[in-house]
């Protein structure tokens, strides 16, 4: 698979680009939450004048990687994290925005198998990189394990933090730090939940890596 | 964030030409990009240096050891080499969350910034960021500042555990110019007191790279570890932190390295509790005397007093952990 975004400017998360064909829910939330925007008809979303002006003039790079097994080229205001390359312009708003400063673990995707905060992620540095993020975990309709481990042992209320944690947890399985619920519990500490649902998170990842 | 061009470099040479034109360096970023979301740091220039060939972690003759500057903090801290021979310093590299571990490099770790919340907020005023504005933290909310090493000007902590290690190892930072020369710095030389220019941190020109960090060689057997005490079990600053490293021959102690975290403006190095353990034989009474000098000179604010026993008692407890280790 292959999709080609060349020449789509990818801008910084003022919410300007962003462009849908109605409003959706989430043009509106951005509407009601930024104060100074201004909402046109069709939806597009258009930030101060200012702003709009130093993004036009941002300095911007192409980059090519790969999501979740399909190959994206895009040209990227420099400033982009990754987390906003994959939430405001590839449509993954799987992975979640949480601190936004690599304290909280919600943006948690895979960048070459290795778990990262996608937020302290420079897009632009990631040419020829395999990023997987919570959309890329099932095989079709069959969760990934520890997805199912998450269902099976309920280890969520709100479910903000989930994806971030899932994919934090595949990572720690993956390098083996889940020897015991201790183990598990400090190589988890990048991810917190504010529903405090620890102790399932543990169960489920614990149980996960046991069965594999 | 301000705008900023970027280029990425695949040699040192061409790294060195854009430090040279103001470039900045850039490896793991969690740092940097974090402070330019803040604005604290305005860089106009990016340079990507992750493709150089700076990620080997090596054995120097005698039994010391060489990492390179672009080795992963998650890579060090599971290297056999280093966890066989200085124990501390593995353990000092894990502090960070498993995702930062990842992304972040031993060279970034050594130049990682403050995480005092005056410096971060650039609605504060902050000597170190914005020089002759004044410190918020000296008359604000200074639980988590320095208590040694501070000046008018900044009581800022120095927030890297692994630098603590590398100051109780003395260790040395090896730098490249872009005149292409070469130097060799003691760790104790390369991260600066505030005193009154807290916007110079480290002891680096223009341009110049880290190439690496060395940890030279000591006679064995070397016992040493790691002690944090943080807020929270995982995953936080430290409030207090010693690393400890002892050679015991004969029942006496024939060497003694001491460094503390989280208490200091910089790793602080002390050479009192050393001189204190050197030629006597391990005891808690020992343990306990030679602890009392690690607050010497302390000079506490009005919220972080609690810091001058607390980093006596992580002292002597990492002592007597160090000292009866088999």
């Amino acid at each position: 698979m292959s999709s080609e975004l060349s020449d789509s400017a990818v801008s910084p998360p003022t919410g300007a680009g962003e462009s849908t064909s109605g409003p959706s829910r989430r043009t509106v939330i951005a509407t009601g939450a930024a104060v100074g925007g201004v909402m046109v008809a069709g939806g597009t979303f258009l930030a101060g004048a200012e702003e709009a002006a130093a993004t036009v003039a941002a300095p911007s790079s192409r980059v090519s990687l790969t999501v979740n097994g399909t190959r994206r080229t895009v040209t990227v205001d420099n400033r982009t994290s990754l987390l906003d390359l994959l939430r405001e312009h590839l449509e993954l708003t799987g992975s979640k925005k949480g601190c936004n400063a690599g304290a909280c673990g919600a943006c948690t995707v895979l960048v070459d198998g290795q778990r990262v905060n996608s937020c302290l992620t420079l897009a632009v540095r990631l040419e020829g990189a395999e990023v997987t993020t919570i959309e890329g975990l099932a095989k079709g309709d069959k969760l990934h394990p520890l997805q199912q481990a998450f269902v099976d042992e309920d280890a969520f209320q709100c479910g903000y933090c989930t994806p971030g944690q899932i994919m934090s947890g595949v990572g720690c399985i993956q390098e083996g730090h889940t020897n015991s619920p201790e183990e598990i519990r400090e190589y988890m500490s990048g991810n917190v939940c504010r529903c405090g649902c620890y102790v399932k998170i543990v169960r489920a990842v614990e149980q996960t890596a046991a069965r594999k | 964030m301000h705008p900023f061009t970027y280029t990425r470099v695949s040699s040192v040479r061409e790294a060195l030409d854009a430090g040279r034109s103001g470039g900045r360096y850039i490896a793991g970023g969690t740092t940097l990009v974090d402070l330019m979301r803040e604005t604290v740091e305005t860089p106009e220039t990016l340079v990507d240096i992750s493709a150089l060939p700076l990620s080997e972690i090596t054995a120097i003759a005698g039994g010391g050891i060489r990492i390179g500057a672009l080795v992963p903090m998650a890579v060090a801290t599971a290297d056999p080499k280093l966890n066989s021979l200085f124990p501390v310093a593995a353990q000092a590299l894990r502090g960070a969350s498993a995702q930062l571990r990842n992304m972040a490099t031993i060279g970034g770790n050594i130049m990682q910034r403050t995480r005092c919340t005056y410096f971060r907020d650039v609605t504060a005023d902050c000597n170190k960021r914005e020089p002759g504005s004044g410190c918020a933290a000296l008359g604000g909310y200074n639980r988590g500042h320095a208590i040694l090493g501070g000046s008018d000007h900044c009581v800022a902590t120095h927030a890297s555990d692994f630098a603590v290690a590398l100051t109780a190892l003395e260790a040395t930072v090896r730098l490249q110019a872009p005149d292409g020369k070469d130097r060799s710095l003691p760790f104790a030389d390369f991260l600066l007191r505030p005193g009154s220019t807290p916007q110079r941190e480290q002891n680096i020109r223009r341009g110049e790279l880290i190439t690496a960090v060395e940890i030279p060689a000591y006679p064995r057997p070397l016992k040493s570890a790691y002690l944090k005490l943080r807020d929270r079990q995982s995953y936080s600053f430290g409030l207090a932190s010693a690393a400890v490293a002892l050679h015991i021959r004969g029942g006496v102690i024939r060497e003694a390295k001491v460094a503390a975290g989280g208490v200091a403006t910089v790793p602080w190095k002390l050479p009192a509790v050393e001189q204190a353990l050197i030629g006597e034989r391990p005891s808690d009474r020992l343990w306990a005397e030679a602890a009392g000098h690690a607050s010497d000179g302390a000079r506490p604010l009005q919220h972080n007093r609690f810091k001058v026993e607390l980093l006596k008692r992580t002292v002597e407890r990492q002592l007597r952990t160090v000292g009866e280790m088999e």
